[in-house]
C-alpha cells in the first residue's frame, strides 16, 4: 500500500500532466461559445478526472466519475441542448461580476476551512485513530482488497450499496415512465409538430417542447 | 518499456485534446472525444503495470464500455436529434427529423 501511495517522480509528472489537462479544458469550456463543443469538452474533463482519480488510488470515485460524468451527463446535456439554442449568447461584462464574486467568496471560504484539516497521513487525526484504524488492520485478512475505501463500500457495506442501487434504478425507471416511450414520447411529439417549430429558436421557444 | 509506452500515449492524449479544442467541425470533436476515451483506457491499463497494480485492467474494461455507449448516444443524437428513437432503419419521418449536420 505505501509504495503505491508514495509513488515516484514519474507519478508526480503524470499527476501534473493530468491536472494541467483539466485546467486547459476548464479554461476552454469557460471561453467557448458553441454549446456542443462545451458538452464534448465536459466529457473529456470527466474522462481525465476519472483517470486522475484512479491514479491517486480513489478507485470508487473514478468509477462513479466515469459512469456519471463521461457517460450519463454527456447524454443528458445533449438532450438539454435539444431544447435550447446551439450557441451561448455573449454576456455583458458587468454580468460576469456577480458570479465572479460568488466563486471567489466560495473559494476563500473553502481554503479557510481546509486550514483546520489534519495533515495527509496524520496518525493522530480522528479518521486514523478511531475505528478507521481497526478497518485498516483487519481489512486485508477479511477481504484481500488493497484499497480500504473500496472494500468498505463494496464489501462491508455491500448490502447498503445494493439498496442504494435499487433505489436509484427505481427512480430512473419512474422518470422514464413519466416521460413516456414510443407514441407518447417527446420525440414523437416534436416530430408531429410542424417543421418551423421543431427547429429551436435562439431563446424562449422551448415552451412547446415541455 | 511500459513507461515509454505510457509517455507516448500521454503525448497522444495532449494532441487529441488539442484537436478537441480547435476542431473546426463537430465531427472532429466527436472523434477526438472518442479517441480520448480509448487513450484513457490504455493509460489506465499501463498505469496499473507501472504502479504494480494490474487490477486496474478491470476498471479499464469498464471505461471501454462507457466510452462505447456514450459514443453511440452522441452519434444517435446527431442522426435523430433525440434519444427516444429506436435504432432501426431510417424511415422518412426520421430522415426529416435530422439530416446529420447542425
Amino acid at each position: 500500500m505505501t509504495e503505491v501511495m508514495i509513488g515516484g517522480t514519474g507519478t508526480a509528472l503524470i499527476n501534473i500532466l493530468f491536472l494541467g489537462m483539466l485546467f486547459v479544458v476548464a479554461l476552454a469550456i469557460a471561453r467557448l461559445r458553441s454549446l456542443f463543443a462545451i458538452v464534448m469538452l465536459s466529457g473529456v474533463y470527466s474522462l481525465v478526472s476519472a483517470a486522475w482519480y484512479i491514479l491517486v488510488d480513489a478507485v470508487d470515485v473514478g468509477f462513479t466519475e466515469a459512469a456519471v460524468g463521461a457517460g450519463m451527463s454527456t447524454a443528458v446535456l445533449l438532450g438539454a441542448m435539444l431544447l435550447t439554442a446551439r450557441t451561448a449568447k455573449p454576456e455583458k461584462p458587468l454580468q460576469r461580476l456577480g458570479p465572479l464574486v460568488v466563486c471567489l467568496a466560495t473559494g476563500v471560504m473553502l481554503i479557510y476551512g481546509s486550514v483546520d484539516l489534519p495533515a495527509l497521513g496524520d496518525a493522530t487525526s480522528p479518521a486514523n485513530a478511531g475505528i478507521g484504524l481497526t478497518y485498516l488492520k483487519i481489512n486485508w485478512y477479511d477481504m484481500g482488497v488493497p484499497n480500504v475505501v473500496t472494500s468498505v463500500l463494496a464489501s462491508y457495506r455491500g448490502f447498503d450499496t445494493l439498496g442504494e442501487t435499487a433505489v436509484v434504478f427505481t427512480a430512473g425507471l419512474a422518470v422514464a415512465l413519466l416521460l413516456g416511450f414510443g407514441e407518447r414520447s417527446l420525440a414523437e411529439t416534436l416530430k408531429k409538430t410542424p417543421k418551423a417549430e421543431t427547429r429551436p429558436a435562439p431563446r424562449g421557444k422551448d415552451g412547446n417542447a415541455a | 518499456m511500459t513507461f515509454a509506452a505510457l509517455v507516448a500515449i500521454l503525448i497522444g492524449m495532449c494532441l487529441l485534446l488539442l484537436r478537441a479544442l480547435i476542431g473546426p467541425t463537430m465531427y472532429d470533436r466527436v472523434l477526438a472525444v472518442n479517441s480520448f476515451g480509448t487513450k484513457t483506457v490504455l493509460v489506465l491499463g499501463l498505469l496499473g503495470y507501472v504502479m504494480g497494480r494490474p487490477d486496474f485492467l478491470d476498471i479499464a474494461i469498464l471505461y471501454t464500455l462507457i466510452n462505447f455507449v456514450s459514443t453511440i448516444a452522441i452519434l444517435k443524437f446527431f442522426r435523430y436529434r433525440s434519444f427516444q428513437v429506436p435504432l432501426v432503419r431510417r424511415t422518412d419521418a426520421a430522415s426529416r427529423a435530422g439530416d446529420g449536420n447542425a
